[in-house]
């Protein structure tokens, strides 16, 4: 029981640092890693199924007394595995600004309105298939301090577990053809440009609703593959 | 065969979202304590401060913990042996504070099964996330007392002089038991991260 994922399909992911986001410099490991075998550890991971969302956790313009501003928009995908393979019962979480690129979080100070009806915060499980969905409302850019006139395009965070410990996933959906695209250091991070493209999600007309909602997809492709169970 | 979706930094603003603790109008969905009244074992809490590059705290990290009850059993199908705790999952979360500093409750694991059925020394993975982080790290707690890191697998492929970063010691302060483990990006004391 070597290597059973596959650890070229990391290199895809940003390097660390990446000294054009500044932060990274101080904030990554200077020595190499260490390369170790996958073992059961690496192998297992927490399992939390339909029972960890609560009714309307995944309709974050729901949480409040009254719908937030913004534009409302439907955010839905597939996850799967190396192989193609849909993941099921697997948990997704979301957070993100609202509709003004202001964060309910106390550390942001970015002077745009706070929306009293949108935390900014969902969680959904795949189905059977993989499938996952959200309701929300499209985030607003924001600036940021890495560089003179820094904005981030503007994106929702996830976070999606998988088989494994080692599929954990953070990342960030961004929205076709943004302009802040080729300034920003955080997603030209992902040198690989179609690996970049894996980010953005594809406006899905087919799955808009008419008088009420947009549409975009993202899936999700996670590291590992399920194939013979191991022995002990 | 598909490409992966590339990582990207968690950021400065997940706490609302991923780490509420009753700050924000937002349930959790993990917590620092993983004992459930079902889990056998001796009860431990794991503490660290974690550090940057010039040794200043880093307050808004993430840090997620997996690991095997006091049998060395996983609650994963992959782990097909028997499981007595049916409520206990292994699986933590938990941000830093202003100084830097996080802390689980938990029972301390088991040893498991490692490479050709040799046995690993009891440890836990540690998944570490934060702002300036663009894809997160991968390192494992060992505990200082024991016996059997000096046979452990994967501590062998570590260079001799950095196993120490991987080694919680332990602490007793009154009846509780509190093993530390920093994490740390000075240079001097870095803590080993495995590309796994
Ligand atoms: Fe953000």
């Amino acid at each position: 029981m070597a290597l059973v994922y596959p650890t070229d399909s990391n290199k895809i992911h940003p390097a660390r640092p990446f000294p054009d986001y500044r932060s990274t410099v101080k904030r990554s490991p200077s020595r190499p890693l260490v390369i170790v075998p996958h073992t059961l550890s690496e192998l297992t991971g927490p399992v939390y199924g339909q029972d960890t969302v609560r009714a309307g956790d995944s309709d974050l313009t729901q949480q409040h007394k009254a719908e937030p501003i913004g534009e409302r928009i439907i955010v839905h995908g597939h996850v799967r595995d190396e192989d193609g393979r849909g993941v099921a019962d697997s948990l997704v979480e979301i957070w993100q600004a609202n509709a003004c690129g202001r964060y309910i979080h106390v550390v942001d100070q970015h002077p745009a309105p706070i929306d009293p009806n949108f935390t900014g915060a969902g969680r959904a499980v795949t189905d059977r298939d993989g499938y996952y969905k959200f309701i929300t409302v499209k985030p607003g850019a924001y600036p940021w301090g890495n560089h003179t006139n820094a904005w981030r395009p503007a994106h929702i965070h996830f976070s999606v577990f998988g088989h494994a410990f080692l599929s954990r996933l953070v990342t960030q959906m961004y929205f076709p053809g943004d302009p802040l695209f080729p300034f920003d250091p955080i997603f030209n991070s992902v040198t690989d440009a179609k690996a970049r493209a894996r980010m953005v999600s594809s406006f899905d007309l087919d799955n808009t609703v008419p008088n009420w909602a947009l549409c975009y997809r993202f899936d999700i492709v996670l590291r590992g593959r399920e194939q013979t169970p191991m022995e002990n | 065969m598909s490409g992966l979706t590339p990582s990207q930094t968690v950021g400065p603003f997940f706490a609302f979202g991923l780490t509420p603790n009753r700050n924000y109008a937002w349930v959790d969905t993990f917590s620092n304590n993983l004992v459930t009244p079902d889990a056998a074992g001796e009860r431990i809490r794991i503490e660290g401060r974690v550090t940057d590059a010039d040794g200043a705290p880093i307050n808004d990290a993430m840090i997620e913990i997996w690991q095997a009850d006091a049998q060395g059993r996983y609650a994963h199908p992959r782990d097909s042996r028997a499981l007595p705790n049916a409520a206990f999952k292994g699986f933590g979360r938990a941000g830093t504070d202003a100084d830097g500093v996080y802390a689980f409750d938990t029972i301390k694991p088991g040893p498991v099964p490692g490479p050709d059925g040799a046995p690993q020394a009891p440890h836990v993975l540690l998944a570490f996330y934060s702002r300036g982080l663009l894809t997160h790290l991968y390192t494992r707690i060992y505990f200082a007392d024991e016996a059997a890191n000096g046979r452990d697998p994967i501590l062998a492929l570590v260079p001799a002089d950095r196993r120490r970063t991987l080694a919680a010691k332990r602490e007793e302060r009154g009846d509780l038991t509190v093993y530390r483990f920093d994490i740390s990006f000075q240079p001097e004391s870095e803590t080993v991260f495995f590309d796994v």
